[in-house]
């Protein structure tokens, strides 16, 4: 092969962008069916509009930018905000819900910064703040595991609700949604319930909400995979969940009456999301190993102070966005010691 | 006998396609018509001619001797004629030209007179370390950094270890693996008068695991040689870049060369096995440094192969003799291809550290654009030096050079593991070098303003000095004047008095 660079080294390994994302996305498959498996397929029409809009919004932004149009399209990382943000989403969001968060995800969070690899703030989270903040109740109101439900949706009726906001005998969507488990727990917990008599309820499983837990263990075992395949570290996983689990041992053991216990608090909500796929976005975390454990542990502490002292029933987006804050603190001070250097 | 090994962070496991050149036993390239001797193939000062246009030469002898401390000796590589003394280009990453002597070769070959030593230590170490500079040899490994420097480690080092480099870590250079497959008797003897000059006993020769030959021809060796019974084969992973010498020290010994430091300053002088090799012919056989072993090879060159080679042979002949398939112009490598640099010119000579010609490598760095920095921080964990390649990266960008140096760039080795692993294919190397060379640039310039500073101070000072003598002289003189004066109205007065006595006394 004829050379291309101008100086050394001249050999490259096979590492691309591209595969990184690719092994994101094959990483979160399982999940993606465990949601539909629980909550229907509507997952997969909001998917496929915030992609779709993602990468107008892309193409769109590197125009205006003049920026070539084929490399950017197809490092893969517009489809992964798109879909990451869709799956945090709540299912039979809205369609403009959905096109909002995509739209302010790219145009915002990341081309106005400069674009991949540029932006300080992970999109996805930044679309997800804005929207939970300007449009609370479409955000939290979620549907109950499909089990639950006496009537379940098929793809048909998703695409109705989504895009006209009716169930097809038209009732109003709000007949059948509810809160999410954490929510209801944190609700309840202010109303002096007992924990454990909470999740006696129809709406917990075996450790935490019914059908939650295994969408987090899927994620779980989907961010293995990506250790596995060094696509992320273990350092910000790991310390992200000790973290939530050390400060949730601490408050479930000095007050069991008043609080979750930390295995809840793993598989509630977007912990495993975060933990494997948010908080590990290489351009908006600490890049040091020192660093990325402070990084996952203050995610994984600000995660449980929101979600139990803080005004929103999930803390995982907030956690992360103030943690990305500090990334350039966080990576001068932990910088490594040098071949040679003081020790 | 088998202490337990060091690591270093960071590092790849590379592909080393080394199979390509070592069918074949070392070969000598046929003699050329014409070498061209380039005055400076070593770190330090140009040496100065010592002969003239005109002058016939032998083989062996002495054309240009060592300029200033930092300097070596330099050889006629055959007999023949000096035919020209002048500037022509060289074999340097910016294609520029430099004072080069022309020798048109008679093609007898003939050796000026030389003492072979049976006996090495009736010399003095002071001898060995000026008969080796005087032999022109310098670091064979890459570097050329004159030998006989590492071989005084001076009144305040003692050396604890010598460490011979036999790693040879780079893909596709195989010219140490060969040498020490064939030669191990004569790199031994160079290890013999290093551990004599240096007077240290304990050496450790490293040679990495994909090289099981030249392990065992060098086992075979030593084996036979009593002398040496504080001398072992240390195997090592085969990594790279272990044979980057402050790498090789911490796998050899787990010990860290202080950053800005020397190797002497931990007890540790490293040589390289071709450099061995050149030691033991100096001495024993009182033959300079005039060929090296040259790896050619690449997916383009059908005979591959390594060939002894004189210095001053020109390029082109080595690959025609290899059947290269290149275009003209083509760019191709010389040394490995994580830290080779690539020329287009192949009138140029070959040099002292001309270790391989590559032609055509597998999985070449791609053509594209690279796509901006992810900050996934795969260079930091490939980087054997612990550097954070993604935040200079940013600081080089942005000419941001102070921050450059508080990140460490000075500690880079230019191995190129972390561009090998970019994902977005960012060549961070070149973007170091530029910043070391911005900043090298910088100090000069402030260094230069500097003086001109103190040039000026001291100017200024001078005249200040000039002006205040040149008021004390007048001061001085006026004084002395005055004096005159004074002593002179005295002596009238006096003499008024006098006579105004002699008028009364009349």
């Amino acid at each position: 092969m004829p050379l291309s660079r101008l100086s050394s080294p001249f050999l490259s390994g096979t590492n691309r962008v591209t595969l990184h994302m690719l092994q994101l996305l094959l990483a979160l498959v399982p999940a993606v069916i465990a949601i539909v498996y629980f909550f229907g397929p509507s997952i997969l029409i909001t998917m496929t509009l915030a992609i779709v809009v993602a990468l107008l919004a892309e193409a769109l932004m590197l125009k205006l930018r003049h920026r070539p149009l084929k490399p950017f399209l197809t490092d893969g990382s517009a489809v992964v905000t798109a879909v990451l943000l869709a799956i945090a989403l709540p299912p039979l969001a809205p369609w403009w819900l959905t096109v909002i968060g995509v739209v302010f995800a790219i145009v915002f969070a990341k081309h106005l910064y400069g674009g991949l690899g540029y932006n300080p703030f992970n999109p996805a989270m930044v679309a997800y703040v804005l929207l939970l903040v300007s449009f609370p109740l479409e955000m939290t109101t979620w549907l109950p595991v499909a089990s639950l439900s006496e009537q379940p949706l098929d793809l048909v009726a998703a695409f109705n609700v989504i895009f006209n906001g009716q169930l097809t005998n038209g009732l109003g969507f709000d007949t059948i949604s509810g809160a999410t488990p954490l929510d209801a727990m944190k609700t309840q917990i202010g109303l002096l319930q007992h924990p454990s008599y909470i999740s006696e309820q129809p709406l917990f499983g075996l450790f935490a909400g019914k059908g939650w837990e295994w969408i987090n263990i899927w994620l779980a075992l989907g961010g293995a995979y990506l250790i596995y395949r060094r696509v992320i570290s273990w350092h910000i996983p790991v310390a992200m969940l000790l973290g939530l689990s050390s400060i949730s041992l601490i408050t479930w053991v000095i007050a069991p009456e008043t609080t979750a216990s930390p295995l809840f608090h793993l598989l509630s909500g977007g912990t495993m999301l975060g933990a494997f796929f948010i908080a590990t976005d290489p351009v908006t975390a600490a890049t040091t190993v020192k660093g990325r454990i402070v990084f996952g542990a203050g995610v994984g502490l600000l995660t449980y102070i929101i979600r139990v002292w803080g005004g929103y029933p999930d803390g995982v987006a907030f956690a992360v966005l103030l943690m990305n804050m500090l990334v350039p603190l966080i990576d001068y001070y932990t910088q490594p010691r040098v071949y040679g250097g003081q020790k | 006998m088998s202490t337990p090994l060091g690591k270093f962070p960071g590092g790849l496991v590379l592909d080393g396609q080394k199979k390509r050149s070592t069918h074949d036993a070392i070969r000598k390239t046929p003699l050329s018509k014409k070498l061209i001797l380039p005055l400076q193939q070593h770190i330090g000062e140009a040496s100065t001619p010592i002969v003239a246009v005109g002058d016939n030469v032998l083989k062996g002898q002495s054309i240009a001797k060592a300029e200033g401390h930092v300097s070596v000796y330099l050889h006629a590589p055959t007999s023949g004629t000096i035919t020209a003394i002048d500037e022509q280009p060289i074999p340097h990453p910016s294609g520029l030209s430099a004072l080069c002597i022309s020798l048109e070769t008679d093609g007898e070959d003939r050796w000026i007179e030389h003492e072979e030593i049976a006996d090495f230590t009736r010399l003095s170490e002071h001898d060995i370390r000026q008969k080796i500079r005087e032999a022109g040899i310098v670091g064979l490994g890459g570097a050329g950094f004159p030998s006989f420097i590492k071989l005084n480690p001076g009144v305040h080092h003692h050396v604890e270890t010598l460490i011979i480099n036999g790693v040879e870590c780079e893909p596709y250079i195989t010219c140490d693996d060969m040498i020490m497959r064939e030669r191990a008797e004569g790199i031994l003897d160079g290890v013999e008068i290093m551990q004599y000059a240096l007077r240290v006993n304990n050496c450790v020769i490293a040679i990495e695991d994909n090289k099981p030959e030249a392990i065992s021809a060098m086992e075979l060796a030593l084996g036979r040689r009593h002398s040496l019974k504080d001398t072992r084969i240390v195997v090592i992973p085969t990594r790279y870049p272990t044979g980057s010498e402050k790498q090789l020290i911490q796998v050899v010994t787990g010990k860290q060369v202080p950053s800005h430091g020397l190797p002497i300053d931990i007890g540790i002088v490293c040589h390289n096995v071709g450099t061995s090799y050149a030691i033991g012919r100096a001495i024993k056989h009182g033959e300079p440094l005039i060929s090296r072993i040259v790896t050619v090879t690449g997916t383009d060159v059908k005979h591959a192969g390594n060939f002894e080679t004189l210095f001053g042979t020109p390029m082109h002949e080595l690959l025609s003799f290899c059947d290269t398939h290149r275009e003209p112009n083509e760019p191709f490598i010389l040394g490995g291809p994580m830290m080779g640099y690539n020329l287009s010119g192949d009138h140029l000579p070959i040099t002292k550290t001309a270790n391989c010609i590559l032609v055509g490598v597998d999985n070449a760095a791609p053509k594209t654009e690279p796509l901006p920095c992810i900050r996934c921080g795969e260079c930091a964990t490939a980087c054997p030096v612990s550097l954070l390649p993604q935040q200079l990266y940013w600081f080089s960008r942005s000419k941001d050079l102070e921050k450059t140096r508080e990140y460490n760039l000075f500690d880079c080795i230019e191995c190129g593991c972390c561009s090998y692993v970019c994902p977005s294919k960012i060549p961070l190397v070149h973007y170091f070098r530029f910043a070391k060379t911005e900043t090298m640039n910088h100090e000069l310039e402030t260094q230069k303003a500097d003086n001109a500073r103190i040039r000026h101070e001291n100017r200024l000072e001078r005249q200040e000095a000039e002006k205040k003598e040149k008021e004390e002289r007048q001061r001085q003189r006026k004084l002395a004047l005055a004096a005159t004066k004074a002593a002179k109205q005295k002596e009238d007065a006096k003499k008024a008095a006098e006579s105004s006595t002699d008028n009364q006394e009349n």
